[in-house]
């Protein structure tokens, strides 16, 4: 049995301006121990269906039945016990920044009226499972945003609930922290089945973590499916487009001679300045000198006018004429660096 | 020259020649301004908020952002706030006279100014609540709905929780008005030390002891406003403000001179309107 069921959802929003329709006969199966992520651009209602999931919206056509059960057949105190069973973090972690972190921990616990002593106990479990029992006693303030998803992570499992939703939970993070957070999630999912729905504009999460996949414009559910089908068989315009963007894509390419040959290579760090980001320095490069050049990463921005950006790229191992290579880049008014972040 | 006669009986009287014989004089009659302003002071702001942090819970829940829209009882509340704070307070206090007579058999004297300073200090504190309030984070709002909190946990557990520097700040602002308020009662005989300087300073041009009583308001109210200041910046989780250990002596001294005051004044209020 499916977990979550949406039959039909349509939200309408009556503002100044008139209706705004949010969503528009949306229906998704979210199978019981699934990762399934919903993706679309701002403004596409990701939000708004993420939150009829657990009724804090309630959408204005259509049914949402969890385990079965549909949550407009709920009074609002059954519909309040409904939502201890669902987990829900934010972009924004929404934590209670007067309160310590297992005071946060504990908040849902004490909402279920768990005594002081029962519900410590329970939150110190939790935040070993996150990573931040020694935190116990820090505020809010003093951590990271990673520190304080995970902190978040582990006040939307204090309730043992079936489901987690995220709603943008890594937006507010960098890169490397979104992944510690995703690879989290995945534990969960694994260790405790729960079934999570992550809301995201982020192509790179969804290939990352999740299994299903649906594509969200306009309030309209555009393509669904399995993530691998989704990215290799991209069906509409939407699709393809957040494929397209998705950003550092390091989705698997086969091992090449080249890659093998220049692998374990020696990594540098190339920072473009002035006009050198319009002229093709690095096909010069290897033109020039006939050697491969891996781009780890690029990633160039038009700063006030001027293009400036950086690269990471790795030379053929032991290879005699690296040096030459360098002086090549730096008589081109490149500035080279070390990059020791991208070994190993 | 309304006052001559008076001022004549005054001069008549020899002018204190030391600092000791200007305190036999008058020291009396200003320690008990000093009392009579702190406990019109902190009782008034006692009941204030006795009454004005739940009108400002409600005007904050019932309002059409808020946990439970109710246009009724926000406009009504909200009107009622809008009505007495357009009325000045020295008009408030001559227009209540009747009721403060009915309330306490008479119309002057501090216990009976509480009641007038009570009623203006209700509907400010209240706005008050409501802006403290309406700053705390929407977000964490809606994660506690999301767990299943109800409205009543939601008030008392992340409202109230939450917006705690901004109350304390704003708690330290509204005892500051009614303790300017209370010296305004002065002009009607509501005793304390605006009484003294209205009597001495207006009335009788000894501006000697206008002077010491102003600079004991302004005492009074730094003391207010740094105590207050103090609690809400050390309570606020989002700074790592330790305390040192001078202001650790001076915070604890504050706390109990402030709640032995005001147990005191709030039993001597009891004791006055009740048991009389």
């Amino acid at each position: 049995m499916s977990e979550i069921l949406i039959e039909h959802v349509s939200k309408t929003f009556l503002s100044k301006d008139g209706k705004v329709e949010a969503l528009k006969d949306v229906n998704l199966e979210i199978g019981s121990g699934d990762i399934y992520g919903i993706i679309g651009m701002s403004g596409a209602g990701k939000s708004t269906l993420v939150r009829c999931m657990n009724y804090l919206e309630v959408p204005s056509e259509g049914r949402v039945l969890i385990e079965g059960k549909a949550l407009s057949d709920f009074t609002e105190k059954e519909l309040r016990k409904q939502r201890e069973s669902i987990g829900m973090i934010f972009q924004h972690f929404n934590l209670l920044m007067q309160k310590s972190v297992i005071e946060n921990v504990c908040f849902p616990l004490y909402i279920q009226g768990k005594k002081k002593a029962e519900a410590h106990k329970r939150a110190e479990e939790l935040l070993e499972i996150v990573g931040l029992l020694e935190k116990k006693s820090a505020y809010p303030a003093q951590l990271s945003g990673g520190q304080m998803q995970r902190v978040a992570i582990a006040r939307a499992l204090a309730s043992n609930p079936k489901i987690l939703l995220c709603d943008e939970a890594t937006s507010a993070l960098d890169p490397q922290t979104t992944s510690q957070i995703l690879a989290l999630l995945k534990k969960i999912n694994s260790e405790f089945g729960i079934t999570i729905v992550i809301i995201t504009h982020q192509m790179s999460v969804v290939r990352e973590i999740c299994e299903h996949v649906a594509i969200l414009k306009d309030g309209v559910v555009v393509e669904k499916g399995a993530v691998t089908d989704v990215f290799l068989h991209p069906q509409t315009a939407v699709a393809r487009e957040l494929i397209r963007d998705d950003a550092g894509s390091e989705a698997e390419q086969p091992m090449s001679r080249i890659q093998e040959e220049i692998n374990n290579g020696e990594i540098i760090r190339i920072v473009f300045s002035e006009n050198s980001a319009f002229e093709p320095v690095i096909a010069n490069l290897i033109l020039t000198f006939g050697e491969p050049v891996n781009i780890l990463k690029a990633d160039t921005k038009n700063v006030g006018g001027v293009a400036k950006g950086e690269m990471i790229l790795q030379f053929k191992k032991d290879n005699p004429r690296t040096e030459a290579m360098k002086q090549y880049l730096l008589d081109h008014g490149l500035s080279v660096g070390e990059a020791p972040e991208y070994y190993g | 020259m309304v006052n001559t006669g008076f001022l004549l009986s005054v001069a008549a009287q020899a002018a204190p020649a030391t600092v000791g014989e200007w305190w036999a004089q008058y020291g009396k009659m200003l320690t008990d301004g000093i009392w009579g302003t702190i406990y019109m002071t902190l009782v008034s702001t006692a009941i204030g908020y006795l009454f004005g942090l739940p009108m400002g819970v409600a005007l904050t829940v019932t309002d059409k952002d808020g946990l439970r829209p109710n246009a009724v009882v926000y406009k009504t509340l909200d009107v009622i706030a809008n009505i007495v704070r357009s009325i000045p307070f020295l008009i408030l206090l001559i227009l209540l006279i009747p009721f403060t007579r009915a309330l306490v058999g008479r119309s002057y004297g501090t216990t009976a100014v509480i009641v007038p300073l009570t009623i203006a200090a209700i509907p400010f504190i209240a706005r008050m609540v409501e802006s403290s309030l309406k700053e705390v984070d929407a977000g964490v709002i809606e994660a506690a709905r999301s767990m299943g909190a109800s409205n009543w946990q939601i008030i008392t557990r992340v409202l109230l929780v939450e917006g705690k520097t901004s109350l304390i700040i704003n708690a330290t602002i509204a005892m500051g008005t009614i303790l300017g308020y209370s010296a305004m009662a002065g002009t009607v005989g509501g005793g304390g030390l605006g009484d003294i300087a209205v009597r001495y300073g207006y009335n009788r041009y000894q501006y000697d002891v206008m002077f010491v009583t102003v600079a004991l308001l302004i005492i009074l109210f730094q003391l207010f406003q740094t105590y207050g200041m103090m609690i809400a910046n050390h309570f606020d989780r989002r700074k790592g403000n330790a305390m040192t250990a001078v202001t650790l002596v001076v915070f604890i001294v504050m706390t109990v001179l402030i709640a032995v005051c005001g147990g005191i004044g709030i039993l001597s209020f009891i004791k006055e309107m009740f048991l009389k």
